[in-house]
């Protein structure tokens, strides 16, 4: 392109504690350009734009706007800049209007005293809002409050907040991860309009199909170094992957075969009002369990309801031949059942305390005598399974908070594998981890269905469902839709086919469960 | 934060030595020994008041009973709760205590007009136990009612004082049994230097809260529940169980601490101990137990309550007069929370008081 860049970022470093987020990373964007922004989770995606938006700032490297070199100090000095960011995780405050909060301290003031009191000019204020509404084709009321709002609109909503600083460079963090296809639509409509008016649009996400239709470059981080930048013609699908994980796919599974045995959990009519109905299935010793289905199809619940996390209001739970009472996690523990929630931040671990206590945790009662705990054998065992499972940490007591999103996961397994589970639920085991570390616990979980734990997996990616599962059970809105057996795996491209059909219908009569 | 490259292992920390100077408390004993150096040299040096055995064995004494409803509050505040109903628990302990044995109200009198002697460990048991019993209601109202730790234990603060005037119509419970004093007065020698019983129970109790929250699985359980409600309970940890025994020991130790308290003064007055949450809440922020929840420790809570206590006698000592001692508390509370905080926001640790208020915790 022949235009000076809009935006340059050179040779940019962050650093946190204990964690290289960047390095040395430059790029460009151009007047009227759409760049995608690529990268696994943990790239330093988030951390360079959050730098771009001013929320962090950067160890070391320069930024240049307009051909000026600017210091960002604070998110409202980037958009004063004309540097606007659209979060993943909406900064909307929901007990207010769309009007206000498009104009979150600019509010337009009456003029004379109005001016120096402070008085707000809602009039205007609401016309200007509704403009800029029109323009990105939300049928919203200025006046309507936010918590009132879908997601989608809300989305919209901070997209027109954006337009109202008339920035330059805009940047949009996962903004169709909320939305439905003709939403999305839109939104492409609008970033072309974006585009012809000149401004930048850089463009995070994580559906690659999106790329190919909407940008004209992509540049790919990973591990926090800029791995390339190239015209989105001269690439493809596959080679952006390849740039992205460092790769090739099927060097990542480790999938061995393993010694499939007798039942060890049999469900029988799971069901939870508005979640789960009439879930049953069987889980072999040796076995991987692939649960595949879309987001909100119920897995998640499933695993839940078979964990005693929350109550079922139907269904059996049999684990090798009895029925144990299972009303809490505790019970769930006691009867050999493990769970990997799907947020490690809020849901696996205590963050705040140290990589022993978050280990030590689901683990107590069997190692207290007279309330004392036993303190030198869990340290041996702790101290065994961060060995075991190659957890990078300085020591036992480091905070769990400053390991990396691997690392966190691989104490999450520990601290289960501690409890010599029976069954082993594991819920998007893989989500928002580096590769190294993904590929090592395909590696553990190979490992763990030889030594005859079964083992159920949830993920909601395809492929990592395909190259790990012995059989895999598939559900849609909340039912158990179609499970494929081991033969119907072996052509992975029918399989997906299959997996996406009963994903996406509704249990039809007839179809074995 | 991202997942990207961790820094090289290193070994951990081996010594118990070690440990503790790398722990929270070296901060916060280093200004305590700054400020007893301060009073030291502001009233007459090594040899002045201050250093003196019975000034400091003193101190000592009057924060005991602060220190033991601080120890059972820093499991609160560890569990991202708050406890305000301790200072008004410790008076109702007190005056139950008091009602079985004082000459002119107890149930226990023997024909001579005095007080059986077995009414003394009854009524130091029953102090306990009311204790017990409003702190194990508050658990209840927390878990159950899934009220606000806040707003349970300050309808708790108000009923338990309102229990203590309704049963003493407003008048002070004098003529305990000498024998029943002694635990607030008698002194332990001990190495040449007269310990007086209260502070060598403190001790003792502090021990014991220390190894039950640093070795024991109950412990475990109340610093994850502090730290994360949700993984705690999907680690199998009964979140409810936990609560309600923290909040049970905490009344328990406020009755404990209240017990010590009309022993010492030898009268339940109907304001005894008001306002002493306070007191209590700031020797466990000011030991740096965390107001955010997940971290905290007995041994900060106890150089908490030092401090609090060398600070009311030393402004004393230097002619500060005691009108002025609550804004000193103050600032040292303030400075001690905002401390905390920006130390958290810089760890990149989750700040603020919001749990308090929140029917879910955290």
């Amino acid at each position: 392109m022949q235009t000076e860049p809009i935006l340059r970022v050179q040779g940019v470093s962050k650093a946190f504690p204990g964690v290289q987020a960047l390095t040395d990373v430059d790029f460009e964007a151009y007047p009227g350009e759409v760049v995608a922004l690529l990268g696994e989770n943990g790239a330093g995606k988030s951390t360079l734009m959050k730098i771009l938006a001013g929320a962090y700032t950067r160890d070391s490297g320069h930024i240049y706007l307009g051909g000026e070199e600017v210091e960002l100090t604070s998110p409202h000095q980037a958009q004063s800049l004309g540097i606007s960011i659209i979060y993943q995780e909406f900064n909307l405050v929901p007990t207010q209007t769309v009007a206000a909060n498009i104009f979150t301290a600019r509010e337009p003031l009456q003029p004379g005293v109005g001016r120096v009191v402070k008085l707000v000019d809602r009039r205007r204020m609401e016309a200007e809002a509704q403009r800029l509404l029109d323009i990105v084709g939300a049928h919203v009321s200025p006046t309507a409050l936010i918590r009132s709002l879908p997601v989608a609109e809300r989305q919209l909503v901070e997209i027109a907040k954006a337009l109202s600083f008339d920035s330059r460079v805009i940047i949009m963090d996962e903004p169709t991860s909320a939305l439905g296809k003709d939403e999305t639509e839109k939104l492409f409509e609008i970033i072309r309009n974006l585009k012809a008016q000149g401004r930048a649009v850089i463009f995070i996400t994580h559906r690659l199909n999106e790329v190919f239709r909407i940008a004209d470059r992509v540049v790919v981080l990973r591990d926090g170094r800029l791995v390339g930048t190239a015209p989105i013609g001269a690439v493809d699908i596959d080679k952006v992957i390849g740039m992205m994980v460092g790769r090739s796919l099927s060097q990542m599974y480790q999938k061995e075969p393993a010694q499939i045995g007798d039942v060890v959990l049999d469900v029988k009519g799971l069901a939870r009002a508005g979640a789960v109905e009439d879930v049953s299935f069987q889980l072999r010793r040796g076995e991987i369990l692939g649960f595949a289905g879309l987001v909100g199809a119920g897995r998640t619940e499933t695993a839940r309801l078979l964990f005693g996390a929350d109550a079922r209001d139907a269904g059996e739970i049999w684990i090798d031949g009895r029925q144990p009472e299972i009303h809490s996690p505790e019970d769930a523990i006691r009867a050999g059942i493990s769970l990997v929630p799907e947020d490690r931040g809020s849901q696996g671990l205590v963050l705040l305390l140290s990589v022993f206590k978050n280990e030590v945790l689901p683990n107590l009662s069997p190692h207290s005598r007279l309330g004392l705990l036993d303190g030198a054998t869990l340290e041996r065992q702790a101290a065994e399974y961060v060995q075991r499972l190659n957890i990078r940490t300085p020591s036992l007591e480091q905070k769990v908070m400053y390991l990396s999103g691997g690392n966190q996961q691989k104490v999450v397994l520990a601290k289960w594998l501690m409890s010599n589970p029976k069954v082993l639920i594991l819920d998007e085991p893989t989500r928002g981890i580096d590769v190294g570390a993904k590929s090592e616990i395909y590696a553990l979980m190979s490992q763990l269905a030889r030594s005859g734990m079964g083992i159920i997996m949830i993920s909601s990616e395809l492929p990592e469902i395909l190259a790990m599962s012995d059989r895999v059970l598939v559900m849609c809105e909340g039912r158990v839709t179609g499970i494929l057996n081991r033969d119907e795996l072996q052509n992975q491209e029918a399989a997906q086919e299959i997996i996406m059909s009963y994903a996406t219908r509704h249990a039809v009569e007839g179809v074995p469960a | 934060m991202s997942d990207i490259t961790v820094s090289p292992p290193r070994p951990a920390p081996r010594s118990t030595w070690r440990r503790v100077l790398r722990g929270q408390e070296i901060g916060i004993f280093l200004v305590l020994l700054g400020m007893v150096a301060f009073f030291t040299l502001a009233t007459g040096g090594a040899s002045g008041t201050f250093l003196k055995p019975t000034n400091l064995t003193n101190i000592m004494l009057n924060f005991s009973w602060t220190a033991i409803a601080a120890f059972g509050m820093t499991f609160v505040i560890i569990s991202a709760g708050i406890d305000l109903s301790v200072g008004s628990v410790m008076a109702l302990a007190g005056l139950a205590a008091a009602f079985l044995i004082a000459r002119d109200k107890s149930p226990f009198l023997t024909a001579d007009g005095t007080v059986s002697e077995w009414a003394i460990p009854l009524a130091i048991l029953a102090g306990l136990a009311v204790g017990a019993l409003a702190g194990f209601i508050n658990g209840l109202l927390i878990t159950f009612a899934k009220l606000p730790p806040f707003i349970a234990t300050l309808g708790m603060l108000q009923i338990a004082r309102g229990i203590v005037y309704g049963l003493s119509q407003g008048w002070p419970i004098q003529n305990l049994p000498p024998n029943f004093m002694t635990i607030g007065r008698q002194n332990i020698p001990v190495a040449g230097v007269n310990f007086p019983l209260p502070t060598v129970i403190m001790l003792v109790v502090g021990i014991i809260a220390w190894i039950f929250l640093t070795r024991t699985a109950w412990g475990y359980r109340i610093f994850a529940v502090g730290g994360n409600e949700q993984a705690s309970r999907l680690s199998g940890i009964s979140v409810t169980r936990t609560k309600i025994m923290i909040y049970t020991i905490s009344g328990l130790l406020a009755g404990a601490g209240g017990v010590l308290l009309t022993a010492r003064l030898g009268v339940a007055a109907p304001t005894a101990a008001q306002g002493y949450e306070l007191d209590v809440i700031a020797a466990v922020v000011v030991g740096g137990t965390s107001t955010s929840g997940g971290e905290g420790s007995i041994l900060g809570t106890l150089i908490g309550a030092a401090i609090m206590g060398v600070l009311r006698t030393g402004l004393n000592l230097i002619g500060v007069e005691a009108y002025w001692l609550p804004s000193a508390q103050g600032i040292i509370i303030i400075a001690a929370i905002t401390l905390d905080q920006w130390f958290r926001r810089r760890q990149g640790k989750p700040t603020g008081f919001a749990h308090w208020f929140s029917r879910g915790g955290k």
